[in-house]
């Protein structure tokens, strides 16, 4: 296996496991939100307070440090199926979003501890005895998915569930799925049920199916979880054209070296320019 | 006003969680390493009065930076984490080390200036001589210090922060050395400020051009930089420095226009820090700037305009 198809044999497995991944298929998901219960009641998540968002069906808001797992709920106008019917109708989308254990994660690269890792099944996890809670993985996430927990101080979010899937188990939201919208398995294996999903989805008339974060030349290099959506990423609050933000890093070390000699230059001189 | 849609307007990707204490941060780490490269200076050319400030305020800031970096931590205690590793892809790991090497050197140089009082022969040699090595080894860390912490900003997906990378570590260059400029027009006496002053004017130009390209030169993105408390922040670091540099000049022979533009030097830089801390705090709060570049990005790969497959009720509403 090349290093491009696993991120663990690029971050020095010897002789990694399969990349394991989710491909959440929002067309058949129910908004149950059996996937968050499923979620806390396994790794023992925290509520996120019983709040009414006044916004939709969603009171769940999004991904957090206290929600692995969010089901996204949209109302909207369903879009005509022909061109004398359907028109008025409204129709809801859902989608269970998580975090997507990046080819390219920014998180991970920007940790300024080390606590967040690359497992061996390319998933990316933070260790929660490492975490000092600094904050840095939290803005640099183009999905804005890691959090800091509040009382606690450190930075949360999905594991895949690194405890179960080391023993060959299904990772609990997955496992709760009653629709398999959400389905785990090699990363390989799903990126070519989805293909087939989406043709299936076209030929049905469904044609606004589409598929997002299964591309490997994408900005982060493609998504351990990725997602069948039916409208624009955005709609579903997730970003149109993610890009690791430490793409440009090196060009940012090579703009703070020039601005340091700058710097260094404008003191000498001073200095020697001219006496008193 | 840009259309794009969103998910009931809510946020794409998550504004910083960093309190003021990074702000404040920003400032005080400038001052440190603006202090120490005039106190280096003033060492190599005999004012003992301009190295002495150089060398306190250096030692001062830096433990005020100390107590920002960790106090904003989730878990205070666990600061010593940071050194587990030393990471080029996390300037925080990056920026931890050169904290590492600044502080003890910072320290000793700031340390030594006890020499003077020192009985004379060997004690008092050595000290000069600790003090100046210590001091031209921190001057030596001080411009990665100062424009380090560019990149530390922009290395986000903070949409306004991370577009702003040709221009943050300049900008903050040159804060940096206006704020030590600053304080050595306070603190120094008159007769040795000369060289603080041509540092003051070097390091205003350096912030006031690139702030004006960050507020600018970004498209949409400088949209945030100019709105509101950050928009009230940055003019009020532009006049302040304007101010500051211009008393500089004036005020040669005047103890107190010299402490006046030097206050306002010190007021531009903290003015400027947390204007360019909250405007792209503002800028990953609304959904506004993380979609629509993105958007017009993909648009120009693929040249057909987005076309939405629904009529959109979510779009968010026209921004106030």
């Amino acid at each position: 296996m090349d290093n491009a198809a696993s991120p663990a044999a690029a971050s020095g497995y010897a002789d990694p496991p399969r990349r394991m991944g989710f491909f959440t298929d929002t067309s058949v998901c129910i908004g149950c939100k059996a996937c968050e219960v499923a979620c806390k009641e396994w790794n023992g998540v925290p509520d996120d307070g019983f709040n009414l968002l006044g916004m939709s069906y969603d009171n769940t808001g999004g991904l957090s440090a206290n929600s692995w797992r969010a089901v996204a709920f949209i109302e909207q106008p369903a879009p005509p199926k022909a061109p004398d019917g359907g028109a008025g109708d409204l129709r809801w989308l859902m989608m269970s979003n998580v975090c997507k254990h990046c080819t390219h994660a920014a998180c991970l690269d920007v940790c300024p501890t080390g606590a967040l890792f690359r497992t061996e099944f390319s998933t990316v996890v933070v260790q929660e005895d490492i975490c000092n809670g600094c904050g840095y993985c939290i803005p640099a996430c183009p999905y804005g998915v890691i959090d800091q927990r509040e009382g606690d101080g450190r930075a949360w979010k999905c594991t895949m569930c690194y405890d179960r899937i080391g023993d060959g188990l299904t990772p609990a939201c997955a496992k709760a799925c009653p629709t398999q919208s959400i389905q785990y398995g090699p990363l390989d294996e799903l990126r070519g049920r989805a293909e087939q999903r989406q043709a299936k989805l076209h030929e049905a008339g469904e044609t606004s199916a589409r598929l997002y974060g299964n591309d490997p030349g994408d900005g982060v290099g493609g998504d351990g979880a990725f997602f069948l959506l039916l409208d624009e990423p955005e709609v579903y609050g997730l970003p149109p054209d993610p890009v690791v933000t430490t793409r440009d890093l090196p060009k940012m070390w090579r703009t703070a070296g020039l601005a340091a000699l700058t710097m260094a230059a404008a003191v000498v001189a001073a200095f020697v320019g001219r006496s008193r | 006003m840009t259309d794009f849609r969103s998910y009931y307007g809510r946020p794409v990707v998550r504004p910083a969680v960093w309190r003021k204490d990074i702000a404040g941060y920003l400032f005080t780490g400038g001052l440190a390493a603006g202090s120490a490269l005039l106190a280096a200076g003033a060492d190599l050319t005999g004012r003992p009065g301009l190295r002495r400030v150089g060398r306190l305020t250096a030692l001062g800031a830096l433990g005020a930076s100390t107590y920002f970096l960790v106090n904003d931590l989730g878990r205070p205690a666990r600061f010593h984490h940071m050194l587990r590793v030393a990471k080029p892809t996390s300037p925080m790991s990056v920026g931890t080390w050169i904290l590492a090497a600044f502080g003890p050197a910072a320290g000793l140089a700031a340390v030594s200036e006890i020499a003077p009082r020192l009985p004379g022969g060997p004690a008092r040699t050595a000290a000069t001589a600790a003090g100046r090595a210590a001091g031209l080894a921190a001057a030596a860390v001080a411009p990665a210090l100062a424009t380090y912490t560019g990149v530390l900003l922009a290395d986000t997906a903070t949409p306004s922060w991370h577009e702003a990378y040709p221009e943050l570590p300049f900008v903050f260059a040159g804060s940096a050395l206006a704020a030590g400029a600053g304080m050595a027009l306070v603190a120094a006496p008159l007769a040795e400020t000369g060289p603080a002053r041509r540092v003051a004017v070097a390091g205003a130009a350096l912030e006031l051009y690139g702030s004006h390209r960050v507020e600018n030169e970004l498209g949409l993105l400088s949209e945030p930089y100019k709105q509101g408390r950050p928009g009230r922040l940055l003019r009020a670091g532009r006049a302040l420095t304007a101010a500051g540099v211009v008393g500089a000049l004036l005020g040669r022979r005047s103890k107190v226009m010299s402490v006046l533009s030097g206050a306002a030097l010190l007021a531009a830089s903290v003015a400027t820090r947390f204007g360019i801390f909250e405007g792209g705090i503002a800028s990953a709060a609304d959904p506004r700037y993380t979609v629509v570049p993105q958007r017009e990005r993909l648009d120009r790969i693929t040249r057909t305009p987005s076309t939405p497959v629904t009529a959109a009720p979510e779009r968010a509403p026209a921004q106030d």
